[in-house]
């Protein structure tokens, strides 16, 4: 017997194989939009577990994205072209320098959370995000992963199967999981810790486990990106780069899958369009020179937004956390 | 008679220079309705976080089915068949009244995280098992219509009611409930009265009960150990500590000589 999901899972898996084939048509600039698009699809699905689902606040994503970006760099770069040549494929080595790469990001998701998670809010927070300014400052002064001139010489082999494939992956595991009585968990943790420890949870175990896996998915976003511009730079995995994976959790709605998804989409798009409006030149001067300003705009739009919908723009799982703001 | 279910030996409880609860020892047999009151801060609900693990006793020993429980995780000695319901109810807000009983089900699970990923036969099964026993029991305690409801839009009674029916979901052996019957009225108390009886025969499990409605506490519990300023001053059946001049004095203040 099939389940649902898993047909939707192979369904997606096949459509993404399929389309893949008309990837290659498609102008560089807006292939390039597209995988970020699936990239950031797989960090804000994976962060939403932790930051929407069980309700911890983690400030460090994108620490676990440099983990999975550079163990995977160094895979490749070591062993593509002597194992690629031989026994495996290329494409093969690269799969296997992915799961490398999410493996170091959850071991390091690992050591990082089993201290931490002891810390709750604003204290997390702040202890994820100087792991990632500590993964940061490692690799800047790791001679062998390039140091401050950044690691490059990867082969492209991220294409549109593999980013949203892995994205289908990402969320097909999330939404099974808290969908599960086992996932239940998660959302117990987040409501009530007393109470769900009085239910027989085990809290420790769930928070560990959400950033573990948050962190293995942030680690193959890490790899696909890392092949795709074959060259990453430590400043490429900055704290502005966890705030946007943050913002698109907290815009899609904390705990709501489909919402992240949508949020990641236009985050990803939003920039690029508006530079697009800046050049049209039928347009009024004024709205073009709005539009030029676009990081201001973008800002502006989510102080609006967290004003007027602090549930996010599709709504999260009510309770608490409104009650809490009011 | 056997050994007991829960016993309480010498237990003492310190916050800095406030001792919460002294030398307590008492003890709950298999299957028994135990009654425990006190006036307000007299130490009740602490002794509840004590038994279940949210505080350790700075003295004395706990032991439930003859092993002690004392330094374990909440979520352990649960494991071991302790169950609680909260004095200020502590549902789980964003679920519906299904989910939160059927989180409860949980620790139960035989399959894990592998099984909730490839969702094959065995966990498709388990799941459907859960969810009957779930359903099972918000038949038997009445809230079958509510199955979908948010926790949260029920009514202060049913509410309480769920609490007891996701703590019962734990399948304990022994029940503590904290204060069941606050902020409910005649009717719904007279109801509740019949509901801890029928539970404690129908699921074979000890209750252990803090109430502050007499009428409630001395109406169903075989027992009751009286607590004031976190000494136990009696320990008798309903009639004897209704008579017993301490527990009154407690109460009621003593009468200047």
């Amino acid at each position: 017997m099939f389940e649902r999901s898993k047909l939707l899972l192979l369904a997606t898996l096949l459509a993404c194989a399929g389309l893949s084939h008309f990837a290659g048509g498609i102008s560089p600039y807006y292939f390039d939009i597209l995988i970020g698009i699936g990239i950031n699809i797989i960090l804000a699905v994976g962060l939403n577990l932790v930051n929407g689902y069980t309700g911890q606040f983690s400030l460090g994503h994108a620490g676990f994205m440099a983990v999975g970006a550079y163990a995977s760099s160094w895979l490749t770069l070591k062993y593509g072209y002597s194992i690629g040549s031989g026994t495996l494929s290329t494409t093969t080595v690269f799969v296997l320098a992915l799961l490398g790469g999410g493996l170091g990001a959850a071991l390091s998701g690992f050591l990082v959370g089993v201290p931490s998670l002891r810390l709750k809010g604003d204290y997390l927070a702040i202890v994820t995000l100087g792991f990632n300014e500590i993964i940061k400052s490692v690799i800047q002064n790791a001679e062998p992963l390039g140091a401050q001139r950044g690691l490059g010489g990867m082969e492209q082999h991220t294409n549109f199967f593999w980013t949203f494939a892995f994205a289908a992956v990402t969320i097909y595991v999330v939404l099974n999981l808290v969908g599960s009585t086992y996932g239940r968990g998660f959302l117990a943790v987040r409501d009530d810790e007393i109470a769900a420890e009085a239910m027989g949870i085990n809290t420790t175990k769930y928070k560990v486990l959400a950033f573990v896996l948050a962190a293995f998915f942030a680690g193959i976003a890490g790899g696909l990106y890392a092949h795709f511009k074959q060259f990453i730079h430590p400043e490429g995995f900055n704290f502005l780069r966890s705030v946007d994976i943050v913002v698109m959790v907290i815009l899609g709605g904390m705990g709501n899958t489909a919402g992240v998804v949508v949020a990641a989409t236009l985050l990803t798009i939003l920039p690029e369009f508006l530079r697009a409006v800046s050049r049209y030149e039928w347009l009024p001067e004024w709205l073009r020179h709005v539009a030029e300003n676009r990081m201001i705009l973008y800002s502006l739009l989510l102080i609006v937004l967290m004003l007027t919908r602090p549930q996010g723009l599709f709504g999260n799982f009510t309770g608490k956390r409104n009650s809490k703001l009011q | 008679m056997s050994a007991p279910l829960l016993k309480l030996d010498k237990v003492t409880v310190q916050f800095g220079g406030l001792k919460a609860v002294g030398d307590l020892s008492f003890t709950i047999g298999e299957g028994e309705l135990i009654g425990l009151i006190g006036p307000n801060g007299a130490g009740k609900t602490t002794v509840f976080n004590l038994i279940t693990g949210v505080y350790e006793p700075t003295a004395g020993a706990i032991t439930f089915a003859n092993k002690s429980v004392v330094g374990h995780r909440p979520y352990k000695i649960t494991a071991r068949g302790i169950a609680r319901t909260f004095q200020n109810i502590r549902l789980f807000p964003s679920l519906s009244v299904f989910d939160n009983v059927r989180t409860a089900c949980n620790m139960h699970l035989r399959h894990g995280i592998s099984h909730a990923l490839a969702r094959g036969p065995k966990f498709s099964a388990e799941e459907r098992e859960i969810e009957a026993t779930v359903m099972e029991l918000l038949e038997i305690f009445g809230l079958t219509a509510e199955r979908d409801a948010a926790c949260k839009s029920l009514s202060y009674g049913d509410q309480r009611r769920l609490e007891i029916v996701r703590a019962l979901a734990t399948r304990p052996k022994l029940l503590l409930l904290d204060e069941p019957a606050a902020g409910m009225n005649p009717t719904e108390k007279a109801e509740l009265m019949k509901l801890i009886r029928f539970t404690q025969e129908k699921f074979g499990c000890a209750v252990l009960l803090v109430e502050h409605d007499m009428k409630v506490v001395m109406g169903i519990c075989q027992r009751i150990n009286v607590l004031d300023y976190g000494r136990k001053i009696a320990e008798g059946t309903p009639t004897e500590i209704r008579n017993d001049p301490k527990v009154i004095a407690a109460y009621l203040g003593k009468e200047e000589e």
